[in-house]
């Protein structure tokens, strides 16, 4: 369970200070699906970075789990984000030099986990994402789709309860896109909250919980019925 | 993370850049090695020095004619005197002290050997038997000049090896007759070939009794008298007796200068290591000049792994681990470096050591400590800043490639 109250945060550009997020109040529990949508500047991705404590509100509270992270140390938020947080980025953001299975041990090292579990449970997420014969490849020999499912598996093989998704479809063609998406979706059944930033509506209405910002406030914040958008079938000509 | 992750991962983003990698290893290894061959040059001449010291034989105290003072002008120059010289009679009178074991007068000039058609210049040597024994010789076929007075002219000579060659060839030399000068010798002896000790060829002289050496230079004076204490202890009784009966045989007049081998020996020791460690120093520069390399390279890979370190961070790794990584790449980059130089100034050395076999080249173990130590030290020192600058990376704009 996430809850920010009254966080603002403000960048100083220049002389002058810009408000990136203005008195924002936001309560996510845990196995909800949202989606964060507005046009460029309005905030969006500041907040998913400070939901994912790679940055610090200029003022108000952030509880994460029912604990303060807002004043903690950088050693203790690296912590809570090791354990608790998950990223997806639009770029992938593989280290080149390691292989499919590299990378997605590389959280576990971090949090000096013994390399025989590590082995262990790489083995069982690359099979389980379908990356089993791609796992001694490195990400240039990867397809885009292939690479965000390895970056997915990366985030999430240390069992994170938040996973944050920065645009994850925003490099990929749209079918491929549709089959992260999918796979995002499928992880909220492990009880994962997925927070998905993104401009794309369509992509957006596909969430639960719908936040529309503007200028670092927000706009609307509606729960419905998810849109009855099919998924459509793998092979169906779709982009 | 743990420690061989550590290593591991900081191995893993050195292999990913072979070249930078091989660059500053190489930049690291010659200052290694440069260290490691100069002091091993140094500890060398040190060696070889020290050697041929010792080889002049053990316990020695010298007593040369003339005073040195160590302050200016002596008297004697004042006066305008030269120093009075040392005689036989003074010689023998070191024998009153009893810190003496035996003494060995000397006496130095060059002169003719010739025999037959052959004729060469010769460096004659006058001593008495007790030389064999006090300057630590050995004979090759004969035996040394014969023991008795001390005044005695006998017409006996012992020859250098080189000198026995040149002369005889491979003819029997001893009990045949040379001439030295206008005298005839009758050759006793011929020394083993021993080399040079001290600039001094012993291979390429021919030694005479004193008496007779006296004869042939027309001189009465000992160019020094090696004095053999009876043993290390009594190095310090022997010097000041020998000063104290000098100094009662000449009238009250101190005008013989008494040195110890051993403090000739110690003052080398000391300018040589001096020199052996300013060598190394100069040489510990470049380790330096490597250690600002790896610094300057380090910055650079901290702009080009700005993403990495980024996705490190959101990954949840802390600012301290950061650091450690890049702590570690530096340290493993100094390692492999100085292991490289070490076996790169040993084999240097082994070179140096084959070119001038008389110099007993091997680095000495102070030097390769220090070596490794300021390499390893200036590689982790150099790669402070870089890795505070890593660590303290902002995420979001790391992340960004910013």
């Amino acid at each position: 369970m996430i809850e920010l109250q009254n966080v603002c945060r403000t960048f100083t550009v220049g002389d002058q200070q810009v408000a990136a997020l203005r008195d924002i109040n936001l309560r996510l529990d845990a196995s909800e699906y949202i989606s964060i949508m507005g046009p460029s500047g309005s905030g969006k991705s500041t907040l998913l970075n400070l939901l994912g404590l790679l940055d610090r509100p200029s003022s108000g509270t952030y509880l994460l789990d029912d604990g303060n992270v807002t004043d903690l140390s950088d050693e203790q938020q690296a912590r809570v984000r090791r354990e608790k947080i998950g990223f997806v980025f639009q770029s992938f953001h593989l280290v080149p030099r390691l292989t499919a299975a590299q990378n997605v041990e590389l959280p576990m090292i971090l949090a000096g986990i013994p390399a025989e579990e590590r082995k262990s449970r790489v083995e069982v997420l690359m099979q389980n994402y379908g990356l089993s014969a791609r796992a001694d490849h490195r990400p240039d020999q990867l397809s885009g789709g292939q690479r965000q499912r390895v970056a997915i598996a990366r985030a999430t093989v240390m069992k994170p309860s938040v996973l944050l998704a920065d645009e994850p479809t925003g490099n990929l063609d749209r079918h491929t896109g549709w089959e992260v998406l999918q796979l995002l979706e499928g992880l909220m059944e492990r009880g994962i909250t997925l927070v998905v930033v993104t401009h794309d509506a369509e992509i957006g209405a596909r969430a639960k919980r719908q936040i529309h910002m503007l200028d670092g406030r927000i706009l609307s914040d509606e729960r419905e019925a998810p849109n009855k958008v099919p998924l459509p079938q793998a092979g169906e000509g779709l982009g | 993370m743990k420690l061989a992750d550590t290593l591991q991962f900081a191995s893993g983003s050195l292999r990913g850049n072979p070249t930078r990698t091989l660059l500053m290893m190489l930049a690291m290894s010659i200052g290694v090695a440069a260290v490691v061959v100069l002091t091993a040059l140094g500890e060398g001449a040190r060696l070889y020095v020290i050697n041929q010291f010792s080889s002049l034989g053990s316990n020695l105290v010298i007593v040369l004619p003339g005073r040195t003072e160590t302050a200016g002008i002596g008297p004697g120059m004042m006066s305008g005197q030269t120093p009075r010289e040392i005689s036989l009679d003074d010689a023998q009178a070191l024998l009153r002290s009893r810190a003496v074991k035996r003494i060995a007068p000397l006496t130095i000039g060059s002169s003719n050997i010739s025999r037959d058609a052959l004729n060469r210049e010769v460096v004659v040597l006058g001593s008495t038997s007790e030389l064999l024994e006090v300057r630590h010789m050995a004979m090759g076929a004969g035996k040394f000049l014969p023991a008795g007075d001390i005044r005695e002219s006998a017409s006996v000579c012992v020859l250098g090896t080189k000198i026995k060659q040149e002369i005889f060839g491979n003819a029997q030399a001893v009990g045949q007759w040379v001439r030295l000068g206008d005298r005839r010798f009758r050759v006793v002896g011929v020394m083993s070939s021993q080399g040079e000790s001290m600039g001094f060829n012993t291979d390429e002289i021919v030694i005479v009794p004193v008496a007779s050496a006296h004869q042939l230079f027309n001189t009465s004076g000992l160019f020094r008298i090696l004095v053999e204490a009876k043993s290390r202890d009594y190095i310090e009784q022997t010097k000041k007796d020998a000063e104290e009966i000098m100094f009662q045989r000449h009238s009250g007049e101190k005008d013989v200068t008494v040195i110890t081998q051993d403090a000739v020996v110690a003052t080398f020791d000391r300018i040589l290591t001096a020199l052996t460690m300013a060598v190394g120093g100069i040489a510990a520069i470049s380790l330096a000049v490597a250690g600002v390399l790896i610094m300057n390279v380090m910055l650079i890979a901290v702009a080009q792994r700005v993403k990495e370190i980024g996705l490190l961070k959101a990954l949840g790794a802390p600012g301290k681990q950061i650091r450690m990584l890049f702590f570690a790449e530096a340290a493993l980059l100094s390692s492999v470096g100085s292991l490289a130089g070490l076996v790169l100034g040993y084999a240097g050395s082994m070179v140096i050591a084959h070119i001038y076999p008389s110099l007993p080249v091997s680095p000495p173990w102070w030097a390769v400590l220090a070596a490794c130590g300021t390499a390893l030290g200036t590689g982790i020192l150099f790669s402070v800043w870089p890795a505070r600058r890593a660590a303290r990376l902002d995420p979001v704009a790391a992340l960004a490639g910013r």
